[in-house]
Order: C-alpha cells, then sequence, then structure tokens
C-alpha cells in the first residue's frame, strides 16, 4: 500500500540499526514519550532490531493510561444518569474506575456508545433531542481541535443537548514535570508526532535549551521510529542538543494555526490536573472557557469529582516515568492483565504494561535488561 | 527458516497468568463476552461447561463428532457411522452487507463448522426469532439467499421453527442453525494434533468480512468496494482430503478451524494451545486484500483479528502440503491459499509471528474487543 509499504522496509530498517550501532558504544536511554510510538516499537518489534547499548523508555503519551481513577468514576456516573446518552472513544471503555468500566456500566443499562469523532457524538445529540448527549473528551493537542470544532459547531447550530465531559491534557508541561524530576535519567527524547502536527515543534526547543537533551519529532511507521533513535543517537556523540524533524511530512515548526486557533477559542489551562501516576501537573489540563459552559459537562451535572489514589499495588508511576520496567511491578502479569487490568498501563494497547504483556515475551530486550 | 525463538523472563510469568483456570469473575455479561476472545473463552470454559459437561463438549472443536453403531433386534450391529453435529446463532447488524446477508451467512457458518470437522454435511434447521414489525419483504430476501446458499453447499433445510417477539425484544431477524453431516474413515482432525514441522496453511486473504461490516454499518462513511467472503467451504475441505488421500492420506490434514471472531490470530492461538505447540507466521505470507489493509488502517485494526466467513486455516503434514495447496488453488474459495507459517516444539502453546520489518512478536488472543456484532 502506498504511503505504508514503504516506511515498512525490513531491508532499511536492518541498514538503519546497523548506522545506530556504528554510532556509539555508549549505553544511551530514550524515551519515546507518545504511546502511538510505544505501539508501533512493540508490534513491529523494533527494539530487536536496536543495538544493545540503546534502550527505549516509554513514556507517558497515552491519554489512555494517565486519565486518573476519580475522572472514570465521574465519566460513570454521568453516564449512568437517567436521559443521558454517553459517548466515548472505544479504548475507553474498559478503563477500570475505582469499581467499574463504562463496559460495565453499559452492561446494567447505562446507554454508553462509542464513537469515532466527537462529531458523531453532536450528530447523536441533535437526532435525539429529548436526550442529554455527553462526549467524553480525552487526549492530548492531537485529538483537542476536533473536540474545539465540535463545540464551535454545537455553538452555531444551536444545540442544547450537547456537552463536553473535558479530560483535554497537554504535553509540554507533563515534560517539563518528568525533567524535573530527580529520579529520571535520559539522554534524549522521541518527540510525538501527531501532536506535534498540531502545535509544531517550536514547543519542544526548551528540552535541547534548558535541559540539554536532544530531540526528535518522529512518523508512527517503524522506519520513522529507527529514524528518529538514529537523530537521538546521533546528537548524543556529536554532543549536540536540538530538537530535529524526523515528521516532516506532517510537521511544521510552528504547527496548525487553525487547530490552535480553536483550541485558544474553546479552552483555557486548568490549575492543575491530575495524571495517574504522575500526580497533579499545573496547568497540564484544559477545560471549557466559561464562554462554552453550556456546553461542560461538569457544570450541566453533579458529578463527584473526588480524588481517588491509585491502586497500592500498581506501580504505574514509575513504570510512566521509565524508573521501572512493566515486569517489575508485583501485580505485573498475576494480579493485572490485559482482561483484568489495575493500573492503566495495562489498559490501552498503547499502554507499556500491556505491550509487554502482549509482545514482550520474545523479546531480547527484556532478557537484556531483567 | 531463522533463529528459533527464546522465550524471555517475562514468558513464565505471562504464561502462568494465560493458562490461568477460566474463571467468570463478572457480574454480569457484556459485549466482551461475545467478542470471540478470552471472555468468551472464559465464559464458555467458566461457566457453560461447569454446567453442560459431556466428553464431547469438553474438546470444544466447532462441532462434535460421534459414532452411532447401528443395532437390529437380532443383535447384529453395522459398522459405525460417524457423524458431525453443530449449532450457531446469527445476530449479524446489518443484516444485508456488500457480498452477503445473515441469510447466507445463516447456512455458510453451519456448514463450514460441520465441514472443518472434516464433515459432509447434509441437514440444517433453522430458528427464526423475528421482531414484531419485520418487513415480510426483507425476510423474503433472507429466505432467498438461504436456499441458493443450501443449494450451492449441497444441504437440505429439512426442519425449523419460528418465534416473534414484541419491538424491541430482539433486533430485526435472529437465526439460530442446527446441521449435521458424515465423517468419512480415515479423517481424524483435532485442534490437539499439531504436529512439530507441520505446515499452517490459510485458504485466501484475511480480515473481509469483518471489516465489510463495519463499513456496512456506516459510522465511518467509508466508500469502498470490499466485499464480505461468506462461503460454504464443504466443497474446498472434500477436495482438500481428496489431495492429501492421494498424497499421503486423508489423515495427514491435522486440523482445519474457520478463522471467525477474533480472526486468524485468535484461531492459531487455539491451535497451539490445544495442540501444546509453537507456531510460527511470517507476516509477509498472510494475504490480505489492500482495500482491507487500508480500512484497517484507519479504524486502528489489525486484519489477524478481524472475523473471516469464507476462509479455513489448516494444519497439515509437511509431506503434502504443497499438494493441499495446489489443490485449494483450484477451488474458487481457495484461489488464494498459501502456507502462512508452521508449528516449532517451543514455546508451547504460543503464536509468533515474525514482522516484515525484520522483528519478532507473540500474536496473542484477543482480549475484549469493542467490534459490532459481525456474524
Amino acid at each position: 500500500m502506498r504511503f505504508i509499504d514503504e516506511y515498512r522496509r525490513g531491508d532499511v530498517a536492518q541498514k538503519l540499526a546497523e548506522q545506530i550501532a556504528r554510532l556509539t558504544a555508549r549505553p544511551l536511554k530514550i524515551m519515546e514519550v507518545c504511546g502511538g510510538h510505544t505501539h508501533a516499537i512493540f508490534k513491529y518489534g523494533i527494539e530487536d532490531l536496536l543495538p544493545e547499548q540503546i534502550t527505549m523508555i516509554h513514556g507517558p503519551g497515552c491519554p489512555v493510561c494517565v486519565i486518573p481513577l476519580g475522572r472514570v468514576d465521574d465519566s460513570i456516573s454521568i453516564a449512568l444518569r437517567p436521559g443521558v446518552i454517553f459517548t466515548t472513544f472505544g479504548d475507553m471503555m474498559r478503563v477500570p474506575g475505582s469499581r467499574t468500566n463504562l463496559l460495565d456500566a453499559k452492561a446494567v443499562g447505562a446507554d454508553v456508545r462509542m464513537v469515532y469523532s466527537p462529531l458523531d457524538a453532536l450528530k447523536i445529540a441533535k437526532n435525539n433531542p429529548g436526550r442529554e448527549v455527553v462526549f467524553l473528551a480525552l487526549g492530548f493537542e492531537t485529538t483537542a481541535p476536533s473536540t474545539a470544532m465540535t463545540v464551535l459547531q454545537a455553538a452555531r447550530d444551536g444545540v442544547k443537548n450537547f456537552s463536553v465531559f473535558c479530560n483535554h491534557i497537554t504535553i509540554v508541561p507533563a515534560l517539563k514535570a518528568m525533567l524535573d524530576s530527580p529520579d529520571l535519567q535520559l539522554d534524549g527524547f522521541i518527540g510525538p508526532g501527531h501532536v506535534s502536527t498540531v502545535i509544531g515543534t517550536r514547543p519542544y526547543e526548551f528540552v535541547a535549551r534548558e535541559y540539554g537533551k536532544p530531540v526528535a519529532v518522529s512518523g508512527f511507521e517503524p522506519l520513522d521510529v529507527l529514524q528518529s533513535v538514529y537523530m537521538v543517537v546521533r546528537q548524543a556523540t556529536e554532543g549536540r542538543a536540538e530538537v530535529e524533524n524526523q515528521y516532516g511530512r506532517c510537521v511544521s515548526r510552528d504547527g496548525n494555526r487553525k487547530a490552535l486557533e480553536a483550541i485558544f477559542e474553546v479552552f483555557e489551562p486548568r490549575e492543575y490536573f491530575e495524571w495517574r501516576g504522575l500526580g497533579s501537573i499545573a496547568h497540564s489540563g484544559m477545560r471549557l472557557k466559561s464562554k462554552y459552559a453550556a456546553f461542560d459537562a461538569e457544570l450541566k451535572f453533579e458529578v463527584p469529582g473526588l480524588r481517588v489514589a491509585d491502586p497500592k499495588a500498581c506501580q504505574c508511576g514509575e513504570i510512566l516515568k521509565g524508573v521501572k520496567k512493566p515486569w517489575e511491578c508485583k501485580v505485573f502479569g498475576t494480579a493485572c492483565t490485559p482482561e483484568t487490568p489495575i493500573g492503566s498501563c495495562m489498559v490501552s494497547s498503547e499502554g507499556a504494561c500491556a505491550a509487554y504483556y502482549n509482545y514482550g515475551r520474545l523479546s531480547k530486550i527484556v532478557e537484556r535488561s531483567a | 527458516m531463522a533463529e528459533p525463538f527464546t522465550p524471555s523472563p517475562l514468558f513464565q510469568r505471562v504464561e502462568r497468568a494465560r493458562r490461568r483456570k477460566p474463571h467468570v469473575r463478572d457480574t454480569h455479561i457484556t459485549l466482551a463476552h461475545g467478542s470471540g476472545g478470552r471472555a468468551m473463552h472464559d465464559l464458555v470454559e467458566g461457566l457453560f461447561l461447569e454446567y453442560l459437561k459431556s466428553p464431547l463438549q469438553e474438546q470444544l472443536e466447532d462441532q462434535a463428532v460421534f459414532e452411532i453403531v447401528r443395532q437390529d433386534y437380532e443383535g447384529y450391529s453395522d459398522s459405525p457411522l460417524r457423524l458431525a453435529f453443530t449449532t450457531d446463532s446469527y445476530v449479524v447488524d446489518p443484516i444485508f452487507f456488500p457480498g452477503g446477508d445473515i441469510g447466507r451467512l445463516a447456512v455458510c457458518g453451519t456448514v463450514n463448522d460441520l465441514a472443518m470437522g472434516g464433515a459432509r454435511p447434509l441437514y440444517l434447521s433453522a430458528g427464526f426469532i423475528l421482531e414484531e414489525g419485520f418487513p415480510v419483504e426483507d425476510l423474503r430476501r433472507v429466505l432467498t439467499s438461504m436456499r441458493d446458499a443450501a443449494d450451492e453447499a449441497g444441504v437440505h433445510v429439512v426442519t425449523g421453527d419460528t418465534k416473534v417477539v414484541q419491538r424491541g425484544g430482539a433486533d430485526k431477524i435472529f437465526i439460530n442453525t442446527s446441521g449435521v453431516g458424515v465423517v468419512g474413515s480415515g479423517v481424524l482432525i483435532s485442534s490437539t494434533r499439531a504436529e512439530v514441522g507441520d505446515k499452517i496453511i490459510l485458504s485466501g486473504t484475511a480480515g473481509d468480512h469483518g471489516t465489510t461490516i463495519m463499513i456496512a454499518r456506516g459510522e465511518l462513511e467509508l466508500e469502498t468496494e470490499i466485499e464480505s467472503d461468506t462461503a460454504p467451504l464443504n466443497s474446498l475441505v472434500r477436495e482438500m482430503l481428496e489431495a492429501a488421500g492421494r498424497a499421503g492420506g486423508a489423515s495427514d490434514i491435522h486440523c482445519l478451524r474457520d478463522p471467525t471472531r477474533g480472526g486468524v490470530a485468535t484461531t492459531l492461538n487455539e491451535i497451539a494451545l490445544g495442540s501444546e505447540v509453537c507456531i510460527e507466521i511470517l507476516e509477509d505470507r498472510v494475504p490480505v486484500r489492500e482495500e482491507v489493509k487500508g480500512a484497517c488502517e484507519i479504524l486502528g485494526l489489525d486484519p489477524l483479528y478481524v472475523a473471516n466467513e469464507g476462509k479455513l486455516l489448516a494444519v497439515v503434514s509437511p509431506g503434502v502440503a504443497d499438494a493441499v495447496v495446489a489443490r485449494m488453488r483450484e477451488n474458487p474459495y481457495g484461489r488464494d491459499a498459501c502456507v502462512i507459517g508452521e508449528v516449532r516444539a517451543e514455546p508451547q502453546g504460543i503464536v509468533a509471528m515474525r514482522t516484515g520489518f525484520g522483528g519478532t512478536r507473540i500474536v496473542d488472543m484477543l482480549v475484549g474487543e469493542q467490534l459490532p456484532r459481525i456474524c
């Protein structure tokens, strides 16, 4: 298939891997921030190709993985209200709250529907004027523009029965929090590609400037990831720290102005937002501006809004920061499995734990670092 | 082939979890219990078998195969007759889709479940649950396809039942079909028979049916020309058994399964676990239509996990593999048949894939998929 196959060529991958190996003998730890990259790394077995000295650390960029228990409970409480049609993306359905998940809520009578886009949710609202339709919005700047556009559309069309339960988060404060964390030891970053199509590469420049870490913003095909690893390793060995753009076919330095305008029109930063495993991070969450309060599900419905502590046994936080490997968590593969996840890293296919559980059993990299 | 797989230290831990005794912890049924993946296995093995246990049932094949000995009053008995028996219910939404409809599916699905036991399908029953208000014109269309599919497969629908429920009590039309067939002597097919060195054959492209249904639901507004592969596979199976018989023996066909819900990946896992072997497949060898690849890229699906309704997986002795594949390719339903991998000894119970990219990964059973009703 065009635009796909050329980025998955095994022969090119082999050559690239050899070049990476030739660049350095020094052990380097590189974090891929985005869950999409984690998924690609495991799906294509990229770690098998990397030389021994390169270790990939799987970062916090899976929006499903970092949504805290309390917010899942709030979602379920909205979904269970009579008359509500609750809509969300498919991978959110199985994310555990403190007691249950949305799939269970659906089984006991909540009208929970899977949608592919917030516009689908708006369409459902228009088709069901007698019902309240709520969209569970989540994700980084990648998905925030589509939520923003949908709210703007709803406002234009005067739709009264549509609202958004907003859990959008932003990548830069999270990166900053990670870089400030004293237990973090990283030599460079693979920057998120999809987020960067919206925000551009400029927002990461502080990583290179202030923290002296190389960054390569990467696409999601396996050769993209491998080439980005090459770029970071080359920077590290040459003693450079810059933001390089591997994903030039989609990403520019300044991002997508229209999408950013929509975000700024509809959302404003929250003072704090809680991340599962990472705790509260200042200015890392978005909420609807008061101008669009009519579409804010948190104002429209009473949500419990309780802060629920992460399960004690679960070590998602250390895993998200790359301090611990998934299998070093006590419940990994025992109490916590993809069928009955305790931590959210086990739920989504982009979560590090699920990736190791599903794909990592033959991985050389595990053997090496265990 | 390349170097053998070496399990990582993670392996034991995950394997223990994977092989945990199936247990239903849920307090109510969710859609995941019907998806053909892990949750459904837990439901069947952890609950249904607890109450409805029989030696035949425990094998968990797509059909039960048993012998019947006819005995007359003088005590004279014939040689035993081997029968295959199966049942399946069809609730697909939408009921009409490119390449088929619920009627064609209801006949082909049960015919195929019989054929996968190596049986020659003979007679079907058909039970209908109709929702109040369902248009008779639609029912006529469904019945026409059932008749045509039965004619094509050479089976007869010989008994039936109809119930009508109140509006909302069912969704338009649900169909249950059961079927019986006879199994020839020398045929010995079971998902426990895969042996080291056996070849894995896939009869054609993966993922056509499930992708068609996803698109036919209209939620994505994609326009494609993908069609469901719904088809009766009994003639293909008969020809495979003949070809194997000539090249070695009919019993050289060790396992036959149609990869319906859960797709090729889930079915291979069932065989790997049933036979306690490792199944190795090569990603590049698995045929997938370009349109299906594209749709799956957009939907975030892996064609290996997407349902098929006119494909089969066969595990055969290496000595007969070429003859079987060659014969399959002469059948319209086996034109794209090819060997996609082989059986290895270790690590037991898993399906491993060499990716086209040069890496390796495990292809596990589907976990709790949210796909809508596909069959």
